[in-house]
């Protein structure tokens, strides 16, 4: 039982990692923009439960950019994906256009949040 | 637009196309101006003044903010309030409306257009109002096609709820929040239908606006988390939806934390926590999809039990740690108004200052005919008429309406939030009825003057299976309401007129109903539509326009007006020193400080009980205790509101029962029962001791025997227990004309001179004690 679960994993990983290569790479990299935000949200939590969260805004603004920055970089990959059929007549040019936007308005509110 | 739908560029098509473009335009125009102007009711039949209590307060900031700037704004401590804590403004004030109005006056001016701030304040709810039915018209129009768009926002321009809170003159809140709250939807569901980050962007900036203007944002970053995991049980989940919802969340929690009111609440009180809890759902359910997107169905299956248990896992996880935070914060985290919506006898069990203000009691079923009048039976309709088909944005907007039902249920004062999504339903509901009806009548017409015998074989063989659904559309048109005038119905009936023309007739045949029934169902949409406007028209002009500061009778002899309030607000601000303190109760504090510029010691703003208790305690006390009470605090005058003379019946002897709950729920001496006779609140001669020796009822009913020799009360209808009576710490330095507002000067503290005090006092006792004053000794 335990060995067939295993074993299914293990082609599990090795259809995903199979099914994955074959994104396109502008795809790849914005995954691994989205993979950056979230690792160092997560150093920021890690922080914030060792040494405190005091200046609370401050914690909020980071862990949140990084949070809002992933949130953003993952619309702009679904919007990107020649694979969403709903996206089809959206220009990824378009698409970044409102990514930027979006981003600049998020950035904004954070460093006026910072205090 | 049925001519959008159609397939053939032809000229007539394109040309019928610009032609019902530029007549939608115009009838929003002019529904924009229905909007405004059916608000002015208040300044033709009064005079332009702020409305009410809170009004007053958002006008006095409003004039501050004008006066000092943004940044003073921020910064203003106000000592003329709660004294002697005073209140810092800036921080616990919802700024929407403020800097609305702030910034239009700025720009007018700078236009060098000279209106005064107070002009601006004024008509600022009638022209976010028209913005509002503008909103309207672009959510419905993104539910269900323009004409639906059309009708919701000529029913919002005049539903009675709304105008009750936004008349010219009402400067609430509420009057920019309506607008601000349709907004956010409109561009929710924009996101939703379009799948645009731009969109989503202004989304979260709408909501922003929404979080500046009023407490109700909690409605929105709860509602739309409802939708988005209704969306996602009911297998309807979208990249599109992900898109809407994602990106607003963490902005709107951002933007939310700007504000200084909010602050950190946004994060860390349990309004909020939906959002949070669906965010993280929707970024497994988005993994998930992604995931099946990318495997074969087969290895897919293996992945479900890996991945969803996961997600499971940590699903509960965070549900655990949120649970935890709940219970650890104070009463569980959620704030005395959100738990009086869920229990809706919490405030009445807990909180009396909640419970006492009467728009949040809930409503009394003549209240949601009063306020919503006809909607109120066209909204089935229109719930079924957007199961048909059912999409993301129809849903959402079934969830709103069940949603704000349920809530105005429980606070009257929520059947604001409840109007709007009433008004969308019913223009849906309108518009589907009179595609139904013009559309067969057209079709009716058209047929027989083509192909006679034809067109009646069809529709013969067409009616027998039609006849249940026709019969059941009749008997909805007779309900249904026709909502504007016959110019506007001419042009609805052309618009369906159109989709005749250019859809198939097959489909056509499936909406035929027999000639005459639906000429009868039009008839009878357009006189109850008749009838809605002059509903409407009525509740704007008699039933919501008074100002509450002036008021009038209309008697035998021509029409009487009271102005006694800004007769005794003046009085006060040219007789009294400018730092003297004026004691009354809450209600009055916002007016004292806008009207009079005098310190008060409590206000509307309600934010510590305590505070409002002791001066409960005070008017519920005997003279002496009272006296010793309002002198600790410094108080110089005690206003009082009586109607008793001319029969006004939101007085303080009205309100008296609420200060003494609220007073004894924390100085336990003040007994309600006390108050009581066999459990009825009663002023004549079978009244209580107590009740007769407090000091409202001495500062109301004092000398009020002179008046007509027996001392009868209109509003309570009855002769008033005790008549004469003198006061003895307190003196009488002024009453109003009506005698609405009295104004009470506290008596300095005697000199201490033995013989003499000893004497007083002897005088004072038996003044007192003597209950059928026969002898009085101050005479």
């Amino acid at each position: 039982m335990v060995k067939s679960t295993s074993k299914d994993a293990q082609d599990l990983f090795r259809s995903l990692r199979s099914a994955y290569s074959a994104t396109p790479t502008n795809l790849k990299i914005i995954d691994l923009y989205v993979v950056f935000a979230v690792f160092t949200a997560l150093i920021q939590v890690a922080y914030m439960a060792l040494v405190g969260s005091f200046p609370f805004n401050s914690f909020l603004s980071g862990v949140l950019s990084c949070i809002g920055t992933a949130v953003l970089a993952v619309c702009l990959r679904i919007q990107v994906n020649k694979e969403n059929k709903e996206f089809k007549d959206l220009a990824p040019e378009r698409a970044f256009a409102d990514f930027v936007l979006c981003n600049l308005v998020l950035h904004l509110v954070i460093i006026n949040f910072l205090g | 637009m049925a001519a959008l739908e159609s397939p053939q560029p032809g000229t007539p098509t394109a040309m019928r196309n610009a032609f019902g473009n530029v007549l939608s335009v115009l009838i929003l125009v002019l529904i924009g101006v229905l909007a405004f102007s059916i608000r002015l009711f208040s300044v033709i039949k009064y005079e332009s003044v702020i409305h009410e209590f809170d009004p007053y307060f958002n006008y006095r900031v409003t004039q501050f903010l004008s006066k000092n700037g943004i940044y003073e704004f921020w910064n203003w401590f106000d000592d003329r309030t709660w004294y002697p804590l005073g209140r810092v403004i800036g921080g616990t004030v919802y700024p929407g409306l403020t800097l609305t109005a702030g910034t239009i006056w700025w720009v007018l001016n700078s236009l060098n257009i000279p209106l005064s701030v107070e002009t601006v304040c004024v008509f600022t709810a009638p022209v976010f109002s028209a913005f509002a039915s503008w909103a309207t018209y672009l959510l419905t129009k993104e539910v269900k096609g323009s004409g639906a768009g059309l009708a919701a926002a000529a029913l919002l321009a005049m539903v009675p709820s709304y105008i009750s809170r936004s008349v010219a003159g009402s400067y609430d809140n509420e009057a920019v929040a309506i607008f601000a709250l349709i907004f956010t939807f409109y561009l929710y569901i924009k996101t939703l239908n379009t799948g645009s980050l731009f969109y989503a962007t202004l989304n979260a900036l709408a909501y922003f606006y929404m979080v500046c203007s009023w407490g109700g944002y909690t409605f929105i970053i709860n509602l739309i988390p409802m939708h988005v995991l209704l969306c996602i049980v009911t297998g309807r989940y979208s990249p599109r939806l992900y898109i809407a919802y994602a990106p607003l969340v963490v902005l709107g929690t951002l933007l939310a934390a700007l504000v200084p009111v909010v602050g950190f609440n946004a994060v860390l009180t349990s309004e909020h926590f939906a959002s949070f809890l669906v965010f993280i759902i929707i970024h497994v359910v988005a993994l998930v999809y992604y995931i099946k997107g990318i495997l074969s169905p087969k290895m897919f299956k293996v992945a479900v039990t890996l991945v969803v248990s996961i997600g499971m896992v940590v699903c509960f996880i965070v549900v655990a740690i949120l649970v935890a935070l709940v219970a650890s914060s104070p009463t569980g985290g959620w704030s005395g108004r959100s738990l009086s919506l869920l229990d809706p006898t919490y405030a009445s069990k807990y909180i009396p200052i909640i419970a006492s203000v009467s728009e949040h009691q809930p409503p009394t079923w003549p209240s949601y005919f009063m306020d919503i009048n006809v909607l109120a039976f066209l909204v089935p309709a229109g719930i079924i008429a957007c199961f048909s088909p059912l999409s993301d944005a129809s849903s959402f907007v079934v969830l709103y309406i069940v949603m704000s039902v349920y809530f105005s249920g429980v606070m009257v004062r929520l059947m604001l939030v409840l109007a709007p999504a009433a008004c969308i339903m019913s223009g849906i509901a309108l518009s589907q009825a009179f595609d139904v009806f013009t559309g067969s009548i057209k079709y009716q017409l058209g047929a027989s003057s083509n192909s006679t015998d034809d067109a009646e074989d069809n529709t013969s063989t067409n009616n027998a299976p039609k006849d249940d659904a026709s019969a059941g559309k009749t008997d909805k048109g007779e309900e249904i309401v026709k909502e504007r005038s016959s110019k506007k119905g001419k042009k609805k009936e052309r618009e369906p007129a159109d989709k005749p023309s250019v859809k198939s007739k097959i489909k056509k045949k499936a909406l035929v109903l027999p000639l005459e029934a639906s000429i009868v169902a039009l008839l009878l949409l357009i006189m109850l539509g008749a009838f809605y406007v002059i509903h409407c028209v009525w509740a704007a002009a008699e039933a919501y326009s008074a100002p509450s500061i002036v008021l009038t009778s209309q008697s035998r002899d021509g029409l009487h007006v009271f102005d006694d309030f800004r007769e005794s607000y003046a009085w006060l601000s040219h007789n009294t020193d400018v730092d003297d303190k004026v004691a009354s109760w809450w209600d009055y504090g916002y007016q004292t400080t806008a009207m009079a510029n005098r310190t008060v010691i409590v206000d509307n703003n309600t934010w510590n009980n305590t505070h409002i208790a002791t001066v409960g305690t005070a008017m519920s006390s005997p003279e002496k205790a009272a006296w010793e009470i309002f002198n600790s605090l410094d108080v110089k005058y005690v206003l009082v509101v009586f109607g008793g003379l001319i029969g006004y019946p939101s007085d303080d002897i009205n309100k008296f029962l609420w200060m003494v709950r609220i007073g004894g729920g924390v100085f336990p001496h003040i007994k309600e029962a006390d108050y009581l006779r066999d459990g009825q609140y009663r002023i004549d001669s079978e009244a209580t001791p107590t009740m007769l020796n407090c000091l409202m009822y001495k500062l109301s009913y004092y000398r009020f025997v002179e008046t007509d020799g027996k001392g009868y009360d209109r509003v309570r209808r009855t002769e008033i227990g005790k008549k004469n009576f003198k006061l003895t710490h307190f003196e009488e330095v002024f009453t109003s004309h009506h005698w609405m507002v009295r104004i009470y000067k506290l008596k300095p503290p005697r000199n201490r001179i033995r013989g003499r005090t000893k004497k007083l006092k002897s005088k004072t006792s038996s003044g007192l004690s003597s209950k059928s004053v026969k002898k009085n000794p101050w005479i």
